[in-house]
Parts: C-alpha cells; sequence; structure tokens
C-alpha cells in the first residue's frame, strides 16, 4: 500500500475525476432518460417512433463500442471536443436508454384510471403526465433506477480508456506500469474508490425510497 | 544426463557437417540468423530447457514501425524482432520455431511474472521499478524521447513550450515511461491524453484532437516515415532510455547469456546490419552503437 503514500495526491485526484463524471453521468442520463420515457407514452407517433428507436439502437449496442465510435468517429468529421467531455456524454447516451425503460416500467404501473380521471377533468397530455402520473411512477422506479446508476458508476470506468487521463482507470495503469507498483494493492484501492461511490449512491437511494413511500 | 546428450547431439552434428566437406561460409552476409547448432548449456539453466524445447514464445510489439510491427504476415518485423531472433538462434531455435506475443506498454511485468513468455523485446526501457519485479538484459539500443506535431504546426518547438500553451494537448500510451516524463513539462496533468496504443495517439493527432505525441525518437521516426508529409519531429531528445529485454526475476545466467549474444551480434556486424534493414531504414537515424551493457546482478 506504499503507492498510497506516495502519491496519494493522484490517487485523490483520480478520485474525484471519475466521481465527476459519474455525477455528470448520472444527472444527464436522469434527465435524458426521462425525456425518451415522456417520448415513449406520448401520443405523438413520431416521438413514440424515436424513442422506441433510440432505445432499440443504443440499448443493445456496446459500450465500448460507442465510446470509440465518440473518441474517434466524431473527431474524424471535423469535431474536436475534450476526451472527458466524449466520455460523459457516451456514459449519458448509453445510460439513458436504460433509464427511460426504468421509468417506462414504472408508469406502466399507475392504473390506467388515474390517466383517465385526469384527461376526464379537462387536463392536457403535459399535464396529467407532469401532475399525475409521473409523481406516481417515480416511487416505484426508485430501486430499478437506482441499480442502473450503479451499473453507470461502474461503467464510467472505462471512459478511462478512451483518452480521458488522471481518472481512477488512467491512475492505475500509471501506478502499476508506469511506476511498476504490484497490480493487486492498486487495484484494490480503485476498488475501494467506486464502492465509496457506489455505497454512497445506495445509501441516498435507500434513503429517496423511504421518503418517497406511500402507504397504499 | 541432459548435458550428455546435447553434447553428443552436437558431436553428430558436427560430424555430418565436416563429412559434406568444406562446405561454404553460409552464414556470410545472411540476413537471418543462423541457429546455433553446438548450442550446449548447464542443466536445468533456461537456456539448457529452451534450447532443448527447440522453441520459445517471445514479447514484443506489434505495432511499432522499425522495431516490432506486424504486417498481414503471422511474424513481426523489426529491430526488436532481429534481436529476438539472434538470441534465439543462439539456443539453436530457428525463426520460425518462435511464438510471437503481443506486449503492449502495460502488460509487460505481467507477461513475464506470470511466465507467459520467456523474454520480453518490445522497445522496453530499463528502470528500478520494473526491476522490483524483472530483470533486464542489456541494454542494446538508447534512445530519447522526442515530440512529433503535424507537419504545419510551428506552437510546438519542443517539451518547453508545453507550459506555455496550456491549452495543447499531447498524447502518449497509458502508464508508459513517455507519459511518465512527459509531466514535468505540463501547465496541469489534463493536458496529458492516454491511449492503450501509439496508433490510437496519431489517429487522434491527425483528427486534432491532440496537437503532439511523445514516446521514443524511433518510434516517432517510424510515424513520420509511415505518414509521409504530415508529420514533424520537432525539438532535442530529451531523455535517456535504455532499451533492455525483460527476463524473468533473479535469473542472472539468462542475463549473462543474452548480453553475451548481444555483443556476439555486435562483432558479427549482425547487430549493425539489423538496424540497417529495420529502424535505420527510416530518414534521420543514425547506425549506433551497441551501449555499454549493464552488469547482470
Amino acid at each position: 500500500m506504499e503507492f498510497l503514500t506516495e502519491h496519494f495526491d493522484d490517487f485523490v485526484n483520480g478520485f474525484f475525476r471519475s466521481l465527476s463524471i459519474a455525477l455528470w453521468g448520472a444527472v444527464g442520463s436522469l434527465l435524458l432518460g426521462t425525456l425518451l420515457a415522456v417520448f415513449r407514452v406520448s401520443p405523438i407517433p413520431v416521438l413514440q417512433g424515436f424513442g422506441a428507436a433510440y432505445v432499440t439502437l443504443v440499448r443493445n449496442t456496446p459500450l465500448t463500442v460507442l465510446l470509440f465510435g465518440m473518441a474517434f468517429g466524431v473527431p474524424g468529421l471535423g469535431i474536436n471536443a475534450s476526451f472527458y467531455l466524449f466520455g460523459v456524454v457516451t456514459l449519458i447516451l448509453y445510460t439513458a436508454a436504460f433509464v427511460c425503460e426504468a421509468i417506462r416500467s414504472g408508469i406502466a404501473t399507475v392504473p390506467i384510471g388515474q390517466a383517465e380521471a385526469a384527461r376526464a377533468i379537462g387536463l392536457t397530455f403535459g399535464q396529467s403526465l407532469g401532475l399525475v402520473i409521473l409523481p406516481q411512477a417515480m416511487r416505484s422506479v426508485v430501486p430499478p433506477v437506482g441499480s442502473v446508476i450503479i451499473a453507470m458508476i461502474k461503467n464510467s470506468a472505462v471512459v478511462g480508456a478512451a483518452g480521458v487521463g488522471s481518472d481512477l482507470f488512467s491512475v492505475y495503469k500509471r501506478m502499476t506500469s508506469a511506476l511498476g507498483y504490484a497490480p493487486l494493492p492498486v487495484l484494490t484501492a480503485v476498488a475501494v474508490a467506486f464502492l465509496i461511490m457506489t455505497l454512497s449512491t445506495g445509501a441516498l437511494l435507500a434513503l429517496a425510497e423511504r421518503r418517497m413511500a406511500v402507504a397504499r | 544426463m541432459r548435458l550428455i546428450r546435447s553434447a553428443a547431439l552436437a558431436g553428430a552434428v558436427a560430424l555430418a557437417l565436416s563429412a559434406c566437406g568444406g562446405g561454404e561460409d553460409i552464414e556470410a552476409e545472411a540476413p537471418e540468423p543462423v541457429a546455433a547448432e553446438e548450442a550446449e548449456f548447464e542443466a536445468g539453466s533456461t537456456m539448457a530447457e529452451l534450447s532443448e524445447a527447440g522453441e520459445m514464445t517471445i514479447g514484443t510489439k506489434f505495432d511499432q514501425p522499425g522495431f516490432g510491427l506486424r504486417g498481414l504476415d503471422e511474424t513481426p518485423d523489426g529491430f526488436d524482432v532481429r534481436i529476438a531472433q539472434y538470441i534465439a538462434a543462439q539456443l539453436g531455435i530457428e525463426a520460425d520455431k518462435i511464438k510471437w506475443v503481443e506486449s503492449p506498454s502495460s502488460q509487460r511485468e505481467d507477461l513475464i511474472v506470470n511466465g507467459d513468455v520467456d523474454m520480453v523485446v518490445a522497445t522496453y526501457t530499463i528502470n528500478d521499478k520494473r526491476k522490483e519485479r524483472i530483470t533486464f538484459a542489456g541494454p542494446y539500443y538508447v534512445a530519447g524521447q522526442q515530440i512529433m506535431v503535424k507537419k504545419d504546426d510551428s506552437t510546438i518547438s519542443g517539451p518547453e513550450d508545453l507550459k506555455a500553451n496550456p491549452d495543447v494537448k499531447i498524447c502518449s500510451v497509458t502508464g508508459s515511461t513517455p507519459a511518465e516524463n512527459i509531466r514535468e513539462y505540463l501547465a496541469s496533468p489534463d493536458q496529458l491524453v492516454t491511449f492503450e496504443v501509439y496508433d490510437d495517439c496519431v489517429t487522434q493527432l491527425e483528427n486534432g484532437q491532440v496537437q503532439a505525441v511523445t514516446t521514443d525518437n524511433v518510434i516517432l521516426v517510424g510515424y513520420v516515415a509511415e505518414n509521409e508529409g504530415k508529420f514533424k519531429l520537432v525539438g532535442e531528445q530529451f531523455t535517456e532510455e535504455p532499451y533492455g529485454i525483460g527476463i524473468e526475476k533473479g535469473d542472472t545466467a539468462f542475463c549473462e547469456f543474452i548480453n553475451e549474444s548481444l555483443e556476439k551480434a555486435a562483432e558479427e556486424g549482425y547487430y549493425e546490419e539489423a538496424w540497417k534493414e529495420t529502424a535505420g531504414a527510416y530518414e534521420g537515424t543514425e547506425v549506433p552503437e551497441l551501449p555499454e551493457l549493464e552488469p547482470c546482478a
């Protein structure tokens, strides 16, 4: 564990780098995923089709393919941005497909009578979804969306392979290869760092679930 | 037993050769190293084991022009490959009995420690940290780190310009020595972009995602030559990178054997010949001399 004392700063920097990737990934994919779910349940066929096509395409493509397509393909088209941004955007695009499906399953748990009643009192589609359906749906989607977000945090380790320097993955590579530390202790420390992220996410989710619970 | 058997075999071969009667000297100007026939090693040593097996596994790069580059055929070629073939030949192992394993920078120690390869000849810089896990023979070449940029780029003319231009991104291989060396020249660690292989760095230089690529000069020269007119090298070499041959830690006898083989290669002119046909074929390289070898400890 000598690397921890000798390179503590690098390790902490790597942790915060990975954390920021995961945080932006979570915020972005929750927003985009919700939007996609709204598309899929909307009465407009074009939006429904778009949502369904997006989910089918993105959910069934390996994350690494999307990531390298972004990091190598997009600059080839003349669009340049930092690899950090490419990485975060890829994570958001990928995870949003799963978030969308989890939320859609939540919407399906709300009895159809709720939607009919909302329409009967004259609410528009947006109003009935935003005021009646989604608030109820969100309660039941906390566990599945939570699983998706935790999986996303772990997936974020892959981003380091596509040019993003100084995240935990790059720190691990640097420690074990350039600086020659034995892999196992470094990997253990990286695993602990990820556990800090995932376990605290899990705790937050448990809290959210308790807060949103209603007696039925 | 083993020693006696191989000695007997060697005797038989020598007899057979002399029976042919004053044949021509086939070694003269041969581009392929000729497998030593009178190979004789102490029983139990790595050399005896490999010699007896008649085959060995060698780790090298598959993506480094001039040193280890694998094209459409299965066998890679380059200076590293030629050096490895020569050492194998000294063990009586023919070139086609060598199994090549791709050894990216970040996996070299593990390949050796796990016993996946018998040795690694892969633009492998000797350093103390690596010596904690493996043993190095050599060095057989001293490279130096340099910077490659696009041909029309005039912002960067050496490592010193990186601090003054914090927007410039420079690419190298994840966990490699060059990536480590360049850190002190950077305004922030975010300037460093890393990928698994140099090919990816070069693609990103073309894409404009990074403005410079840094690693040992010889590797960069290969890319400059391969992509004619696209890239150029800038600045002086700012490091000394002695390339060694990685073997299992503590195998002093094997290390000494490799060092003797290297000296022999230099004496016979094989070293120079191999250089000229591989890395030396590119513009702007000089024929090196075999550097002073480090004692095997």
